[in-house]
């Protein structure tokens, strides 16, 4: 089985990490991001990915090389010329999801949730149509498009852009399976999947939906990259998940790589994440943070609501929250107090930035 | 030569800007480099052995803060200090003249009058013998002026002097316009004739305002103030002559400057006194720069304390607390990892683990020698609060992981939220 995951371009919204980093492999929970998908589509069945992406991405290439073997799959990128929309990458990496009859999976690259991709699969064969796609439920229907579905069969009506009154509270989760036949309907040019695909697909009644169960997130820019973090480790709580670190100065759902050093009369918890080779001084106070590979948090500081980037320093007595992001290698001197700041690599950062600001 | 010192504390309606700490306290008594900051004065004055008493003036009630303080001076100084209490706010000119009697008993040949508010380096000794040679014979009075920065001159009182002979011929409080960049420190020594020369002004005066009846004394309406009124008329006397300080001089109007007299104070510990300053050793705090500990504090070795930090008595400081340019008053507890920086924590707070309180601080200019600390208002054109000196009032609770910036909180609040640029009731 194939899986044709978006990659897309920049992600210029999780800057100033993709600054360092192609955001795929930008690290969520200690995994990067594409890791999470592609561990659960093998876990499936699936032995060649496809990724879409619109720059060259030779580095994505080489770090996908030792994956490639470790899982024996086969990964390949379809490189777009010009930006092909939603759509387009289809029709593109055409050759590669035609070799057999097979259905296939299309994922956008920044959702994290706990894919369900067997129950897809299912699913798609048992109604023997065109498409399936996933939909998720959202407290504030209104801002997305939505989807209007019979719920005893999950036969797609139509779809309601931003809708002013209820009609639904389901949204398109970005995760579908296809059959080869859908590629008959993609013309290679740019074209959105969700606005000129689907609702001819629905209306000829080759398109069906699946509801998600359990979280979802977008997880596309900081803010939401936090909140993404939070629904994953409290997923991983309710699991009771074997990986969760333990300890007395722990509360709520904390994942610690075994390289990383916690000083004493700490405070962690809940929702941090840990990277590898961190250094956590005494006396620190983490939560909803995420602290990146080779990271030094020094004493008596205080984190929350902040990705702090690979390499970084952090002084003594320092306060960081307000959706703050660190990039790479970035020094923040004793004492001083960040609140939203983006700072990009490499920076030295000695005055306090009490108001949310870019420091270039 | 016998010289009587006399310091003008004002009273309560007095320094409404060093609220909310002077709630609590009468300002001059307020701490600042651990002792009370007319406390400074008193023991510049005990240096000179012309001087035996010191008067000080004001219409604060008589209080226990006032007795405390008085009996500490005698103690500690061996000197006499004796409250002389307005009954009504009688101006700096009128209460000099309601006490004559007292303030010339015992014919003292000089009279050492000094605002509450001023922090310097009391230049008494250069000031008397100056007074000795040019005012003692001709029933002459010294000014003690410093130079300012020519756009914050107008802030204060100017002196026009006559550069070779220092004779003062002009004097106008808080012009309008730039009149000399040399202003009034607010130290002055008097010849007793200045008695005479204020009852003449208060009985001119009389005689062309309104009478209001206060406490079955007379008295004209507008109290007489020394800076509008009487020095006004010593200018161009040829009786009237500026001292010119080379050292330190700043004001303390607002509960904010505490922070920089301090900061000052301290510096004056560190070069004449040292050994009333913190040090670094075995089982106590990492102390950096000046700081001053009263002995009855505790604090964890792990803490982090200065530069220009004042603990005061019975304070507690946690485990991995951090303080800088901060006066901590008596009983205040910081708990651990907190970080307190260029802020005033008021007497019984508590500030709770990882919370940060910090305030800006609004130092003159260090480049422009002759600048001062401005006095601006609190708030600015629109409106807002203008960032300065973070000050909690007496009995404030701040909760752990909080950040508190550039804010002031008034005596008795819980604080559970975060604020910024705010002032909470």
């Amino acid at each position: 089985m194939k899986a044709l995951i978006l990659v897309g371009g920049y992600g210029t919204r999780l800057r100033p990490l993709t600054l360092s980093v192609p955001k795929p492999l930008v690290q969520f929970c200690n995994k990067p991001i594409l890791f999470h998908q592609i561990e659960a589509l093998v876990e499936v069945g699936v032995q060649h990915i496809i990724l879409a992406v619109s720059y060259r991405a030779e580095l994505l290439v080489q770090e996908l090389a030792s994956l490639e073997s470790k899982l024996g799959i086969t990964i390949t990128t379809s490189l777009e010329e010009e930006p092909l929309g939603t759509a387009g990458p289809l029709a593109l990496a055409r050759k590669h999801l035609c070799v057999d009859s097979d259905p296939f999976f299309v994922l956008n690259s920044d959702v994290i949730c706990q894919y369900p991709f067997g129950q897809m699969l299912k699913f798609h064969r048992n109604h023997g149509k065109e498409g399936t796609i996933v939909v998720t439920k959202v407290e504030e229907p209104s801002k997305y498009g939505v989807v209007v579905y019979e719920s005893s069969t999950g036969k797609i009506q139509r779809f309601v852009e931003k809708p002013k009154v209820f009609v639904s509270n389901k949204i398109n989760a970005g995760m579908y399976i296809f059959n080869p036949a859908i590629l008959d309907r993609i013309p290679l040019k740019p074209t959105s999947i969700e606005k000129e695909v689907f609702p001819v697909m629905s209306q000829n009644g080759e398109l069906f939906c699946t509801e998600l169960e359990g979280f979802w997130m977008d997880i596309g820019q900081p803010k939401d990259y936090l909140i993404g973090m939070c629904l994953y480790l409290n997923h991983l709580k309710q699991q009771n998940h074997s990986s969760l670190y333990q300890g007395s100065e722990i509360s709520g759902g904390v994942l610690v790589d075994s390289s990383a050093k916690i000083g004493k009369n700490c405070r962690i918890g809940p929702n941090v994440v840990i990277g590898p080779d961190v250094v956590i001084g005494d006396g620190v106070r983490l939560s909803r943070c995420t602290i990146l590979a080779g990271s030094r948090i020094q004493s008596h500081s205080w984190l929350n609501s902040c990705i702090v980037g690979w390499k970084c320093a952090i002084g003594r007595w320092a306060r960081i929250d307000g959706v703050t992001v660190l990039g790479e290698d970035v020094q923040v001197s004793d004492e001083i107090y960040l609140n939203g700041a983006r700072v990009l690599p490499h920076k030295s950062i000695s005055s306090s930035v009490p108001e949310p600001q870019i420091i270039m | 030569m016998l010289i009587k010192a006399i310091i003008l504390i004002g009273g309560p309606q007095k320094g409404t800007r060093f609220r909310p700490l002077s709630l609590e306290l009468p300002k001059p008594l307020f701490p600042v480099a651990g002792i009370p900051m007319i406390e400074h004065h008193v023991a510049a004055c005990a240096k000179i052995p012309e001087i035996k008493e010191v008067l000080l003036i004001g219409f604060y009630q008589q209080n226990e803060y006032l007795l405390r303080f008085i009996e500490d001076m005698k103690r500690k100084y061996d000197i006499f200090v004796r409250y002389l209490q307005e009954f009504c706010p009688m101006g700096t000119g009128g209460g000099i003249y309601h006490f004559r009697d007292q303030i010339t008993l015992c014919n003292p040949q000089a009279l050492l009058v000094c605002n509450a508010d001023v922090c310097c380096d009391f230049p008494f000794s250069e000031m008397i013998e100056n007074y000795r040679n040019n005012c003692l014979d001709s029933n002459g009075h010294l000014i003690l002026g410093t130079e300012a920065s020519s756009k914050q001159a107008p802030n204060y009182g100017c002196i026009v002097e006559n550069e070779d002979t220092h004779e003062v011929l002009h004097y106008v409080e808080k012009p309008e316009t730039f009149i000399s960049d040399i202003i009034n420190c607010g130290i002055y020594l008097f010849s007793p004739s200045i008695i005479d020369l204020i009852s003449k002004i208060i009985k001119d005066r009389h005689h062309s305002l309104p009478f209001i009846v206060c406490n079955n004394r007379e008295l004209s309406e507008e109290p007489t103030q020394l800076e509008r009124h009487i020095l006004t008329q010593l200018a161009s006397s040829g009786k009237f002559f500026v001292h010119k300080n080379k050292g330190f001089w700043s004001q303390i109007k607002t509960s904010g400057n505490a922070i920089y007299a301090n900061r000052h104070y301290l510096h004056e510990y560190h070069l004449n006194n040292s050994n009333i300053l913190a040090e670094n050793g075995e089982e106590k705090p990492t102390v950096l720069g000046d700081v001053y500990i009263h002995p009855t504090a505790s604090i964890d070795p792990s803490a982090v304390v200065g530069p220009n930090v004042s603990i005061g008595s019975g304070v507690t400081i946690g485990p991995g607390v951090r303080v800088r340019e901060s006066i901590l008053l008596d009983k205040a507890e910081l708990k651990e990892h907190c970080c307190v920086m260029n802020t005033i924590i008021g007497w019984n707070c508590s500030i709770g683990q990882w919370s940060r309180i910090e305030g800006t601080p609004a130092d003159p200019n260090p480049n422009d020698p002759f600048a001062r600390l401005d006095s601006d208002s609190m708030f600015d054109e629109d409106g807002h609060l203008t960032p300065s000196i973070t000050i909690l009032g007496r009995n404030v609770h701040i909760s752990p992981e909080l950040v508190i910036r550039n804010a002031i909180v008034l005596p008795h609040k819980e604080i559970t939220n975060s604020f910024q640029n705010a002032i909470i009731l």
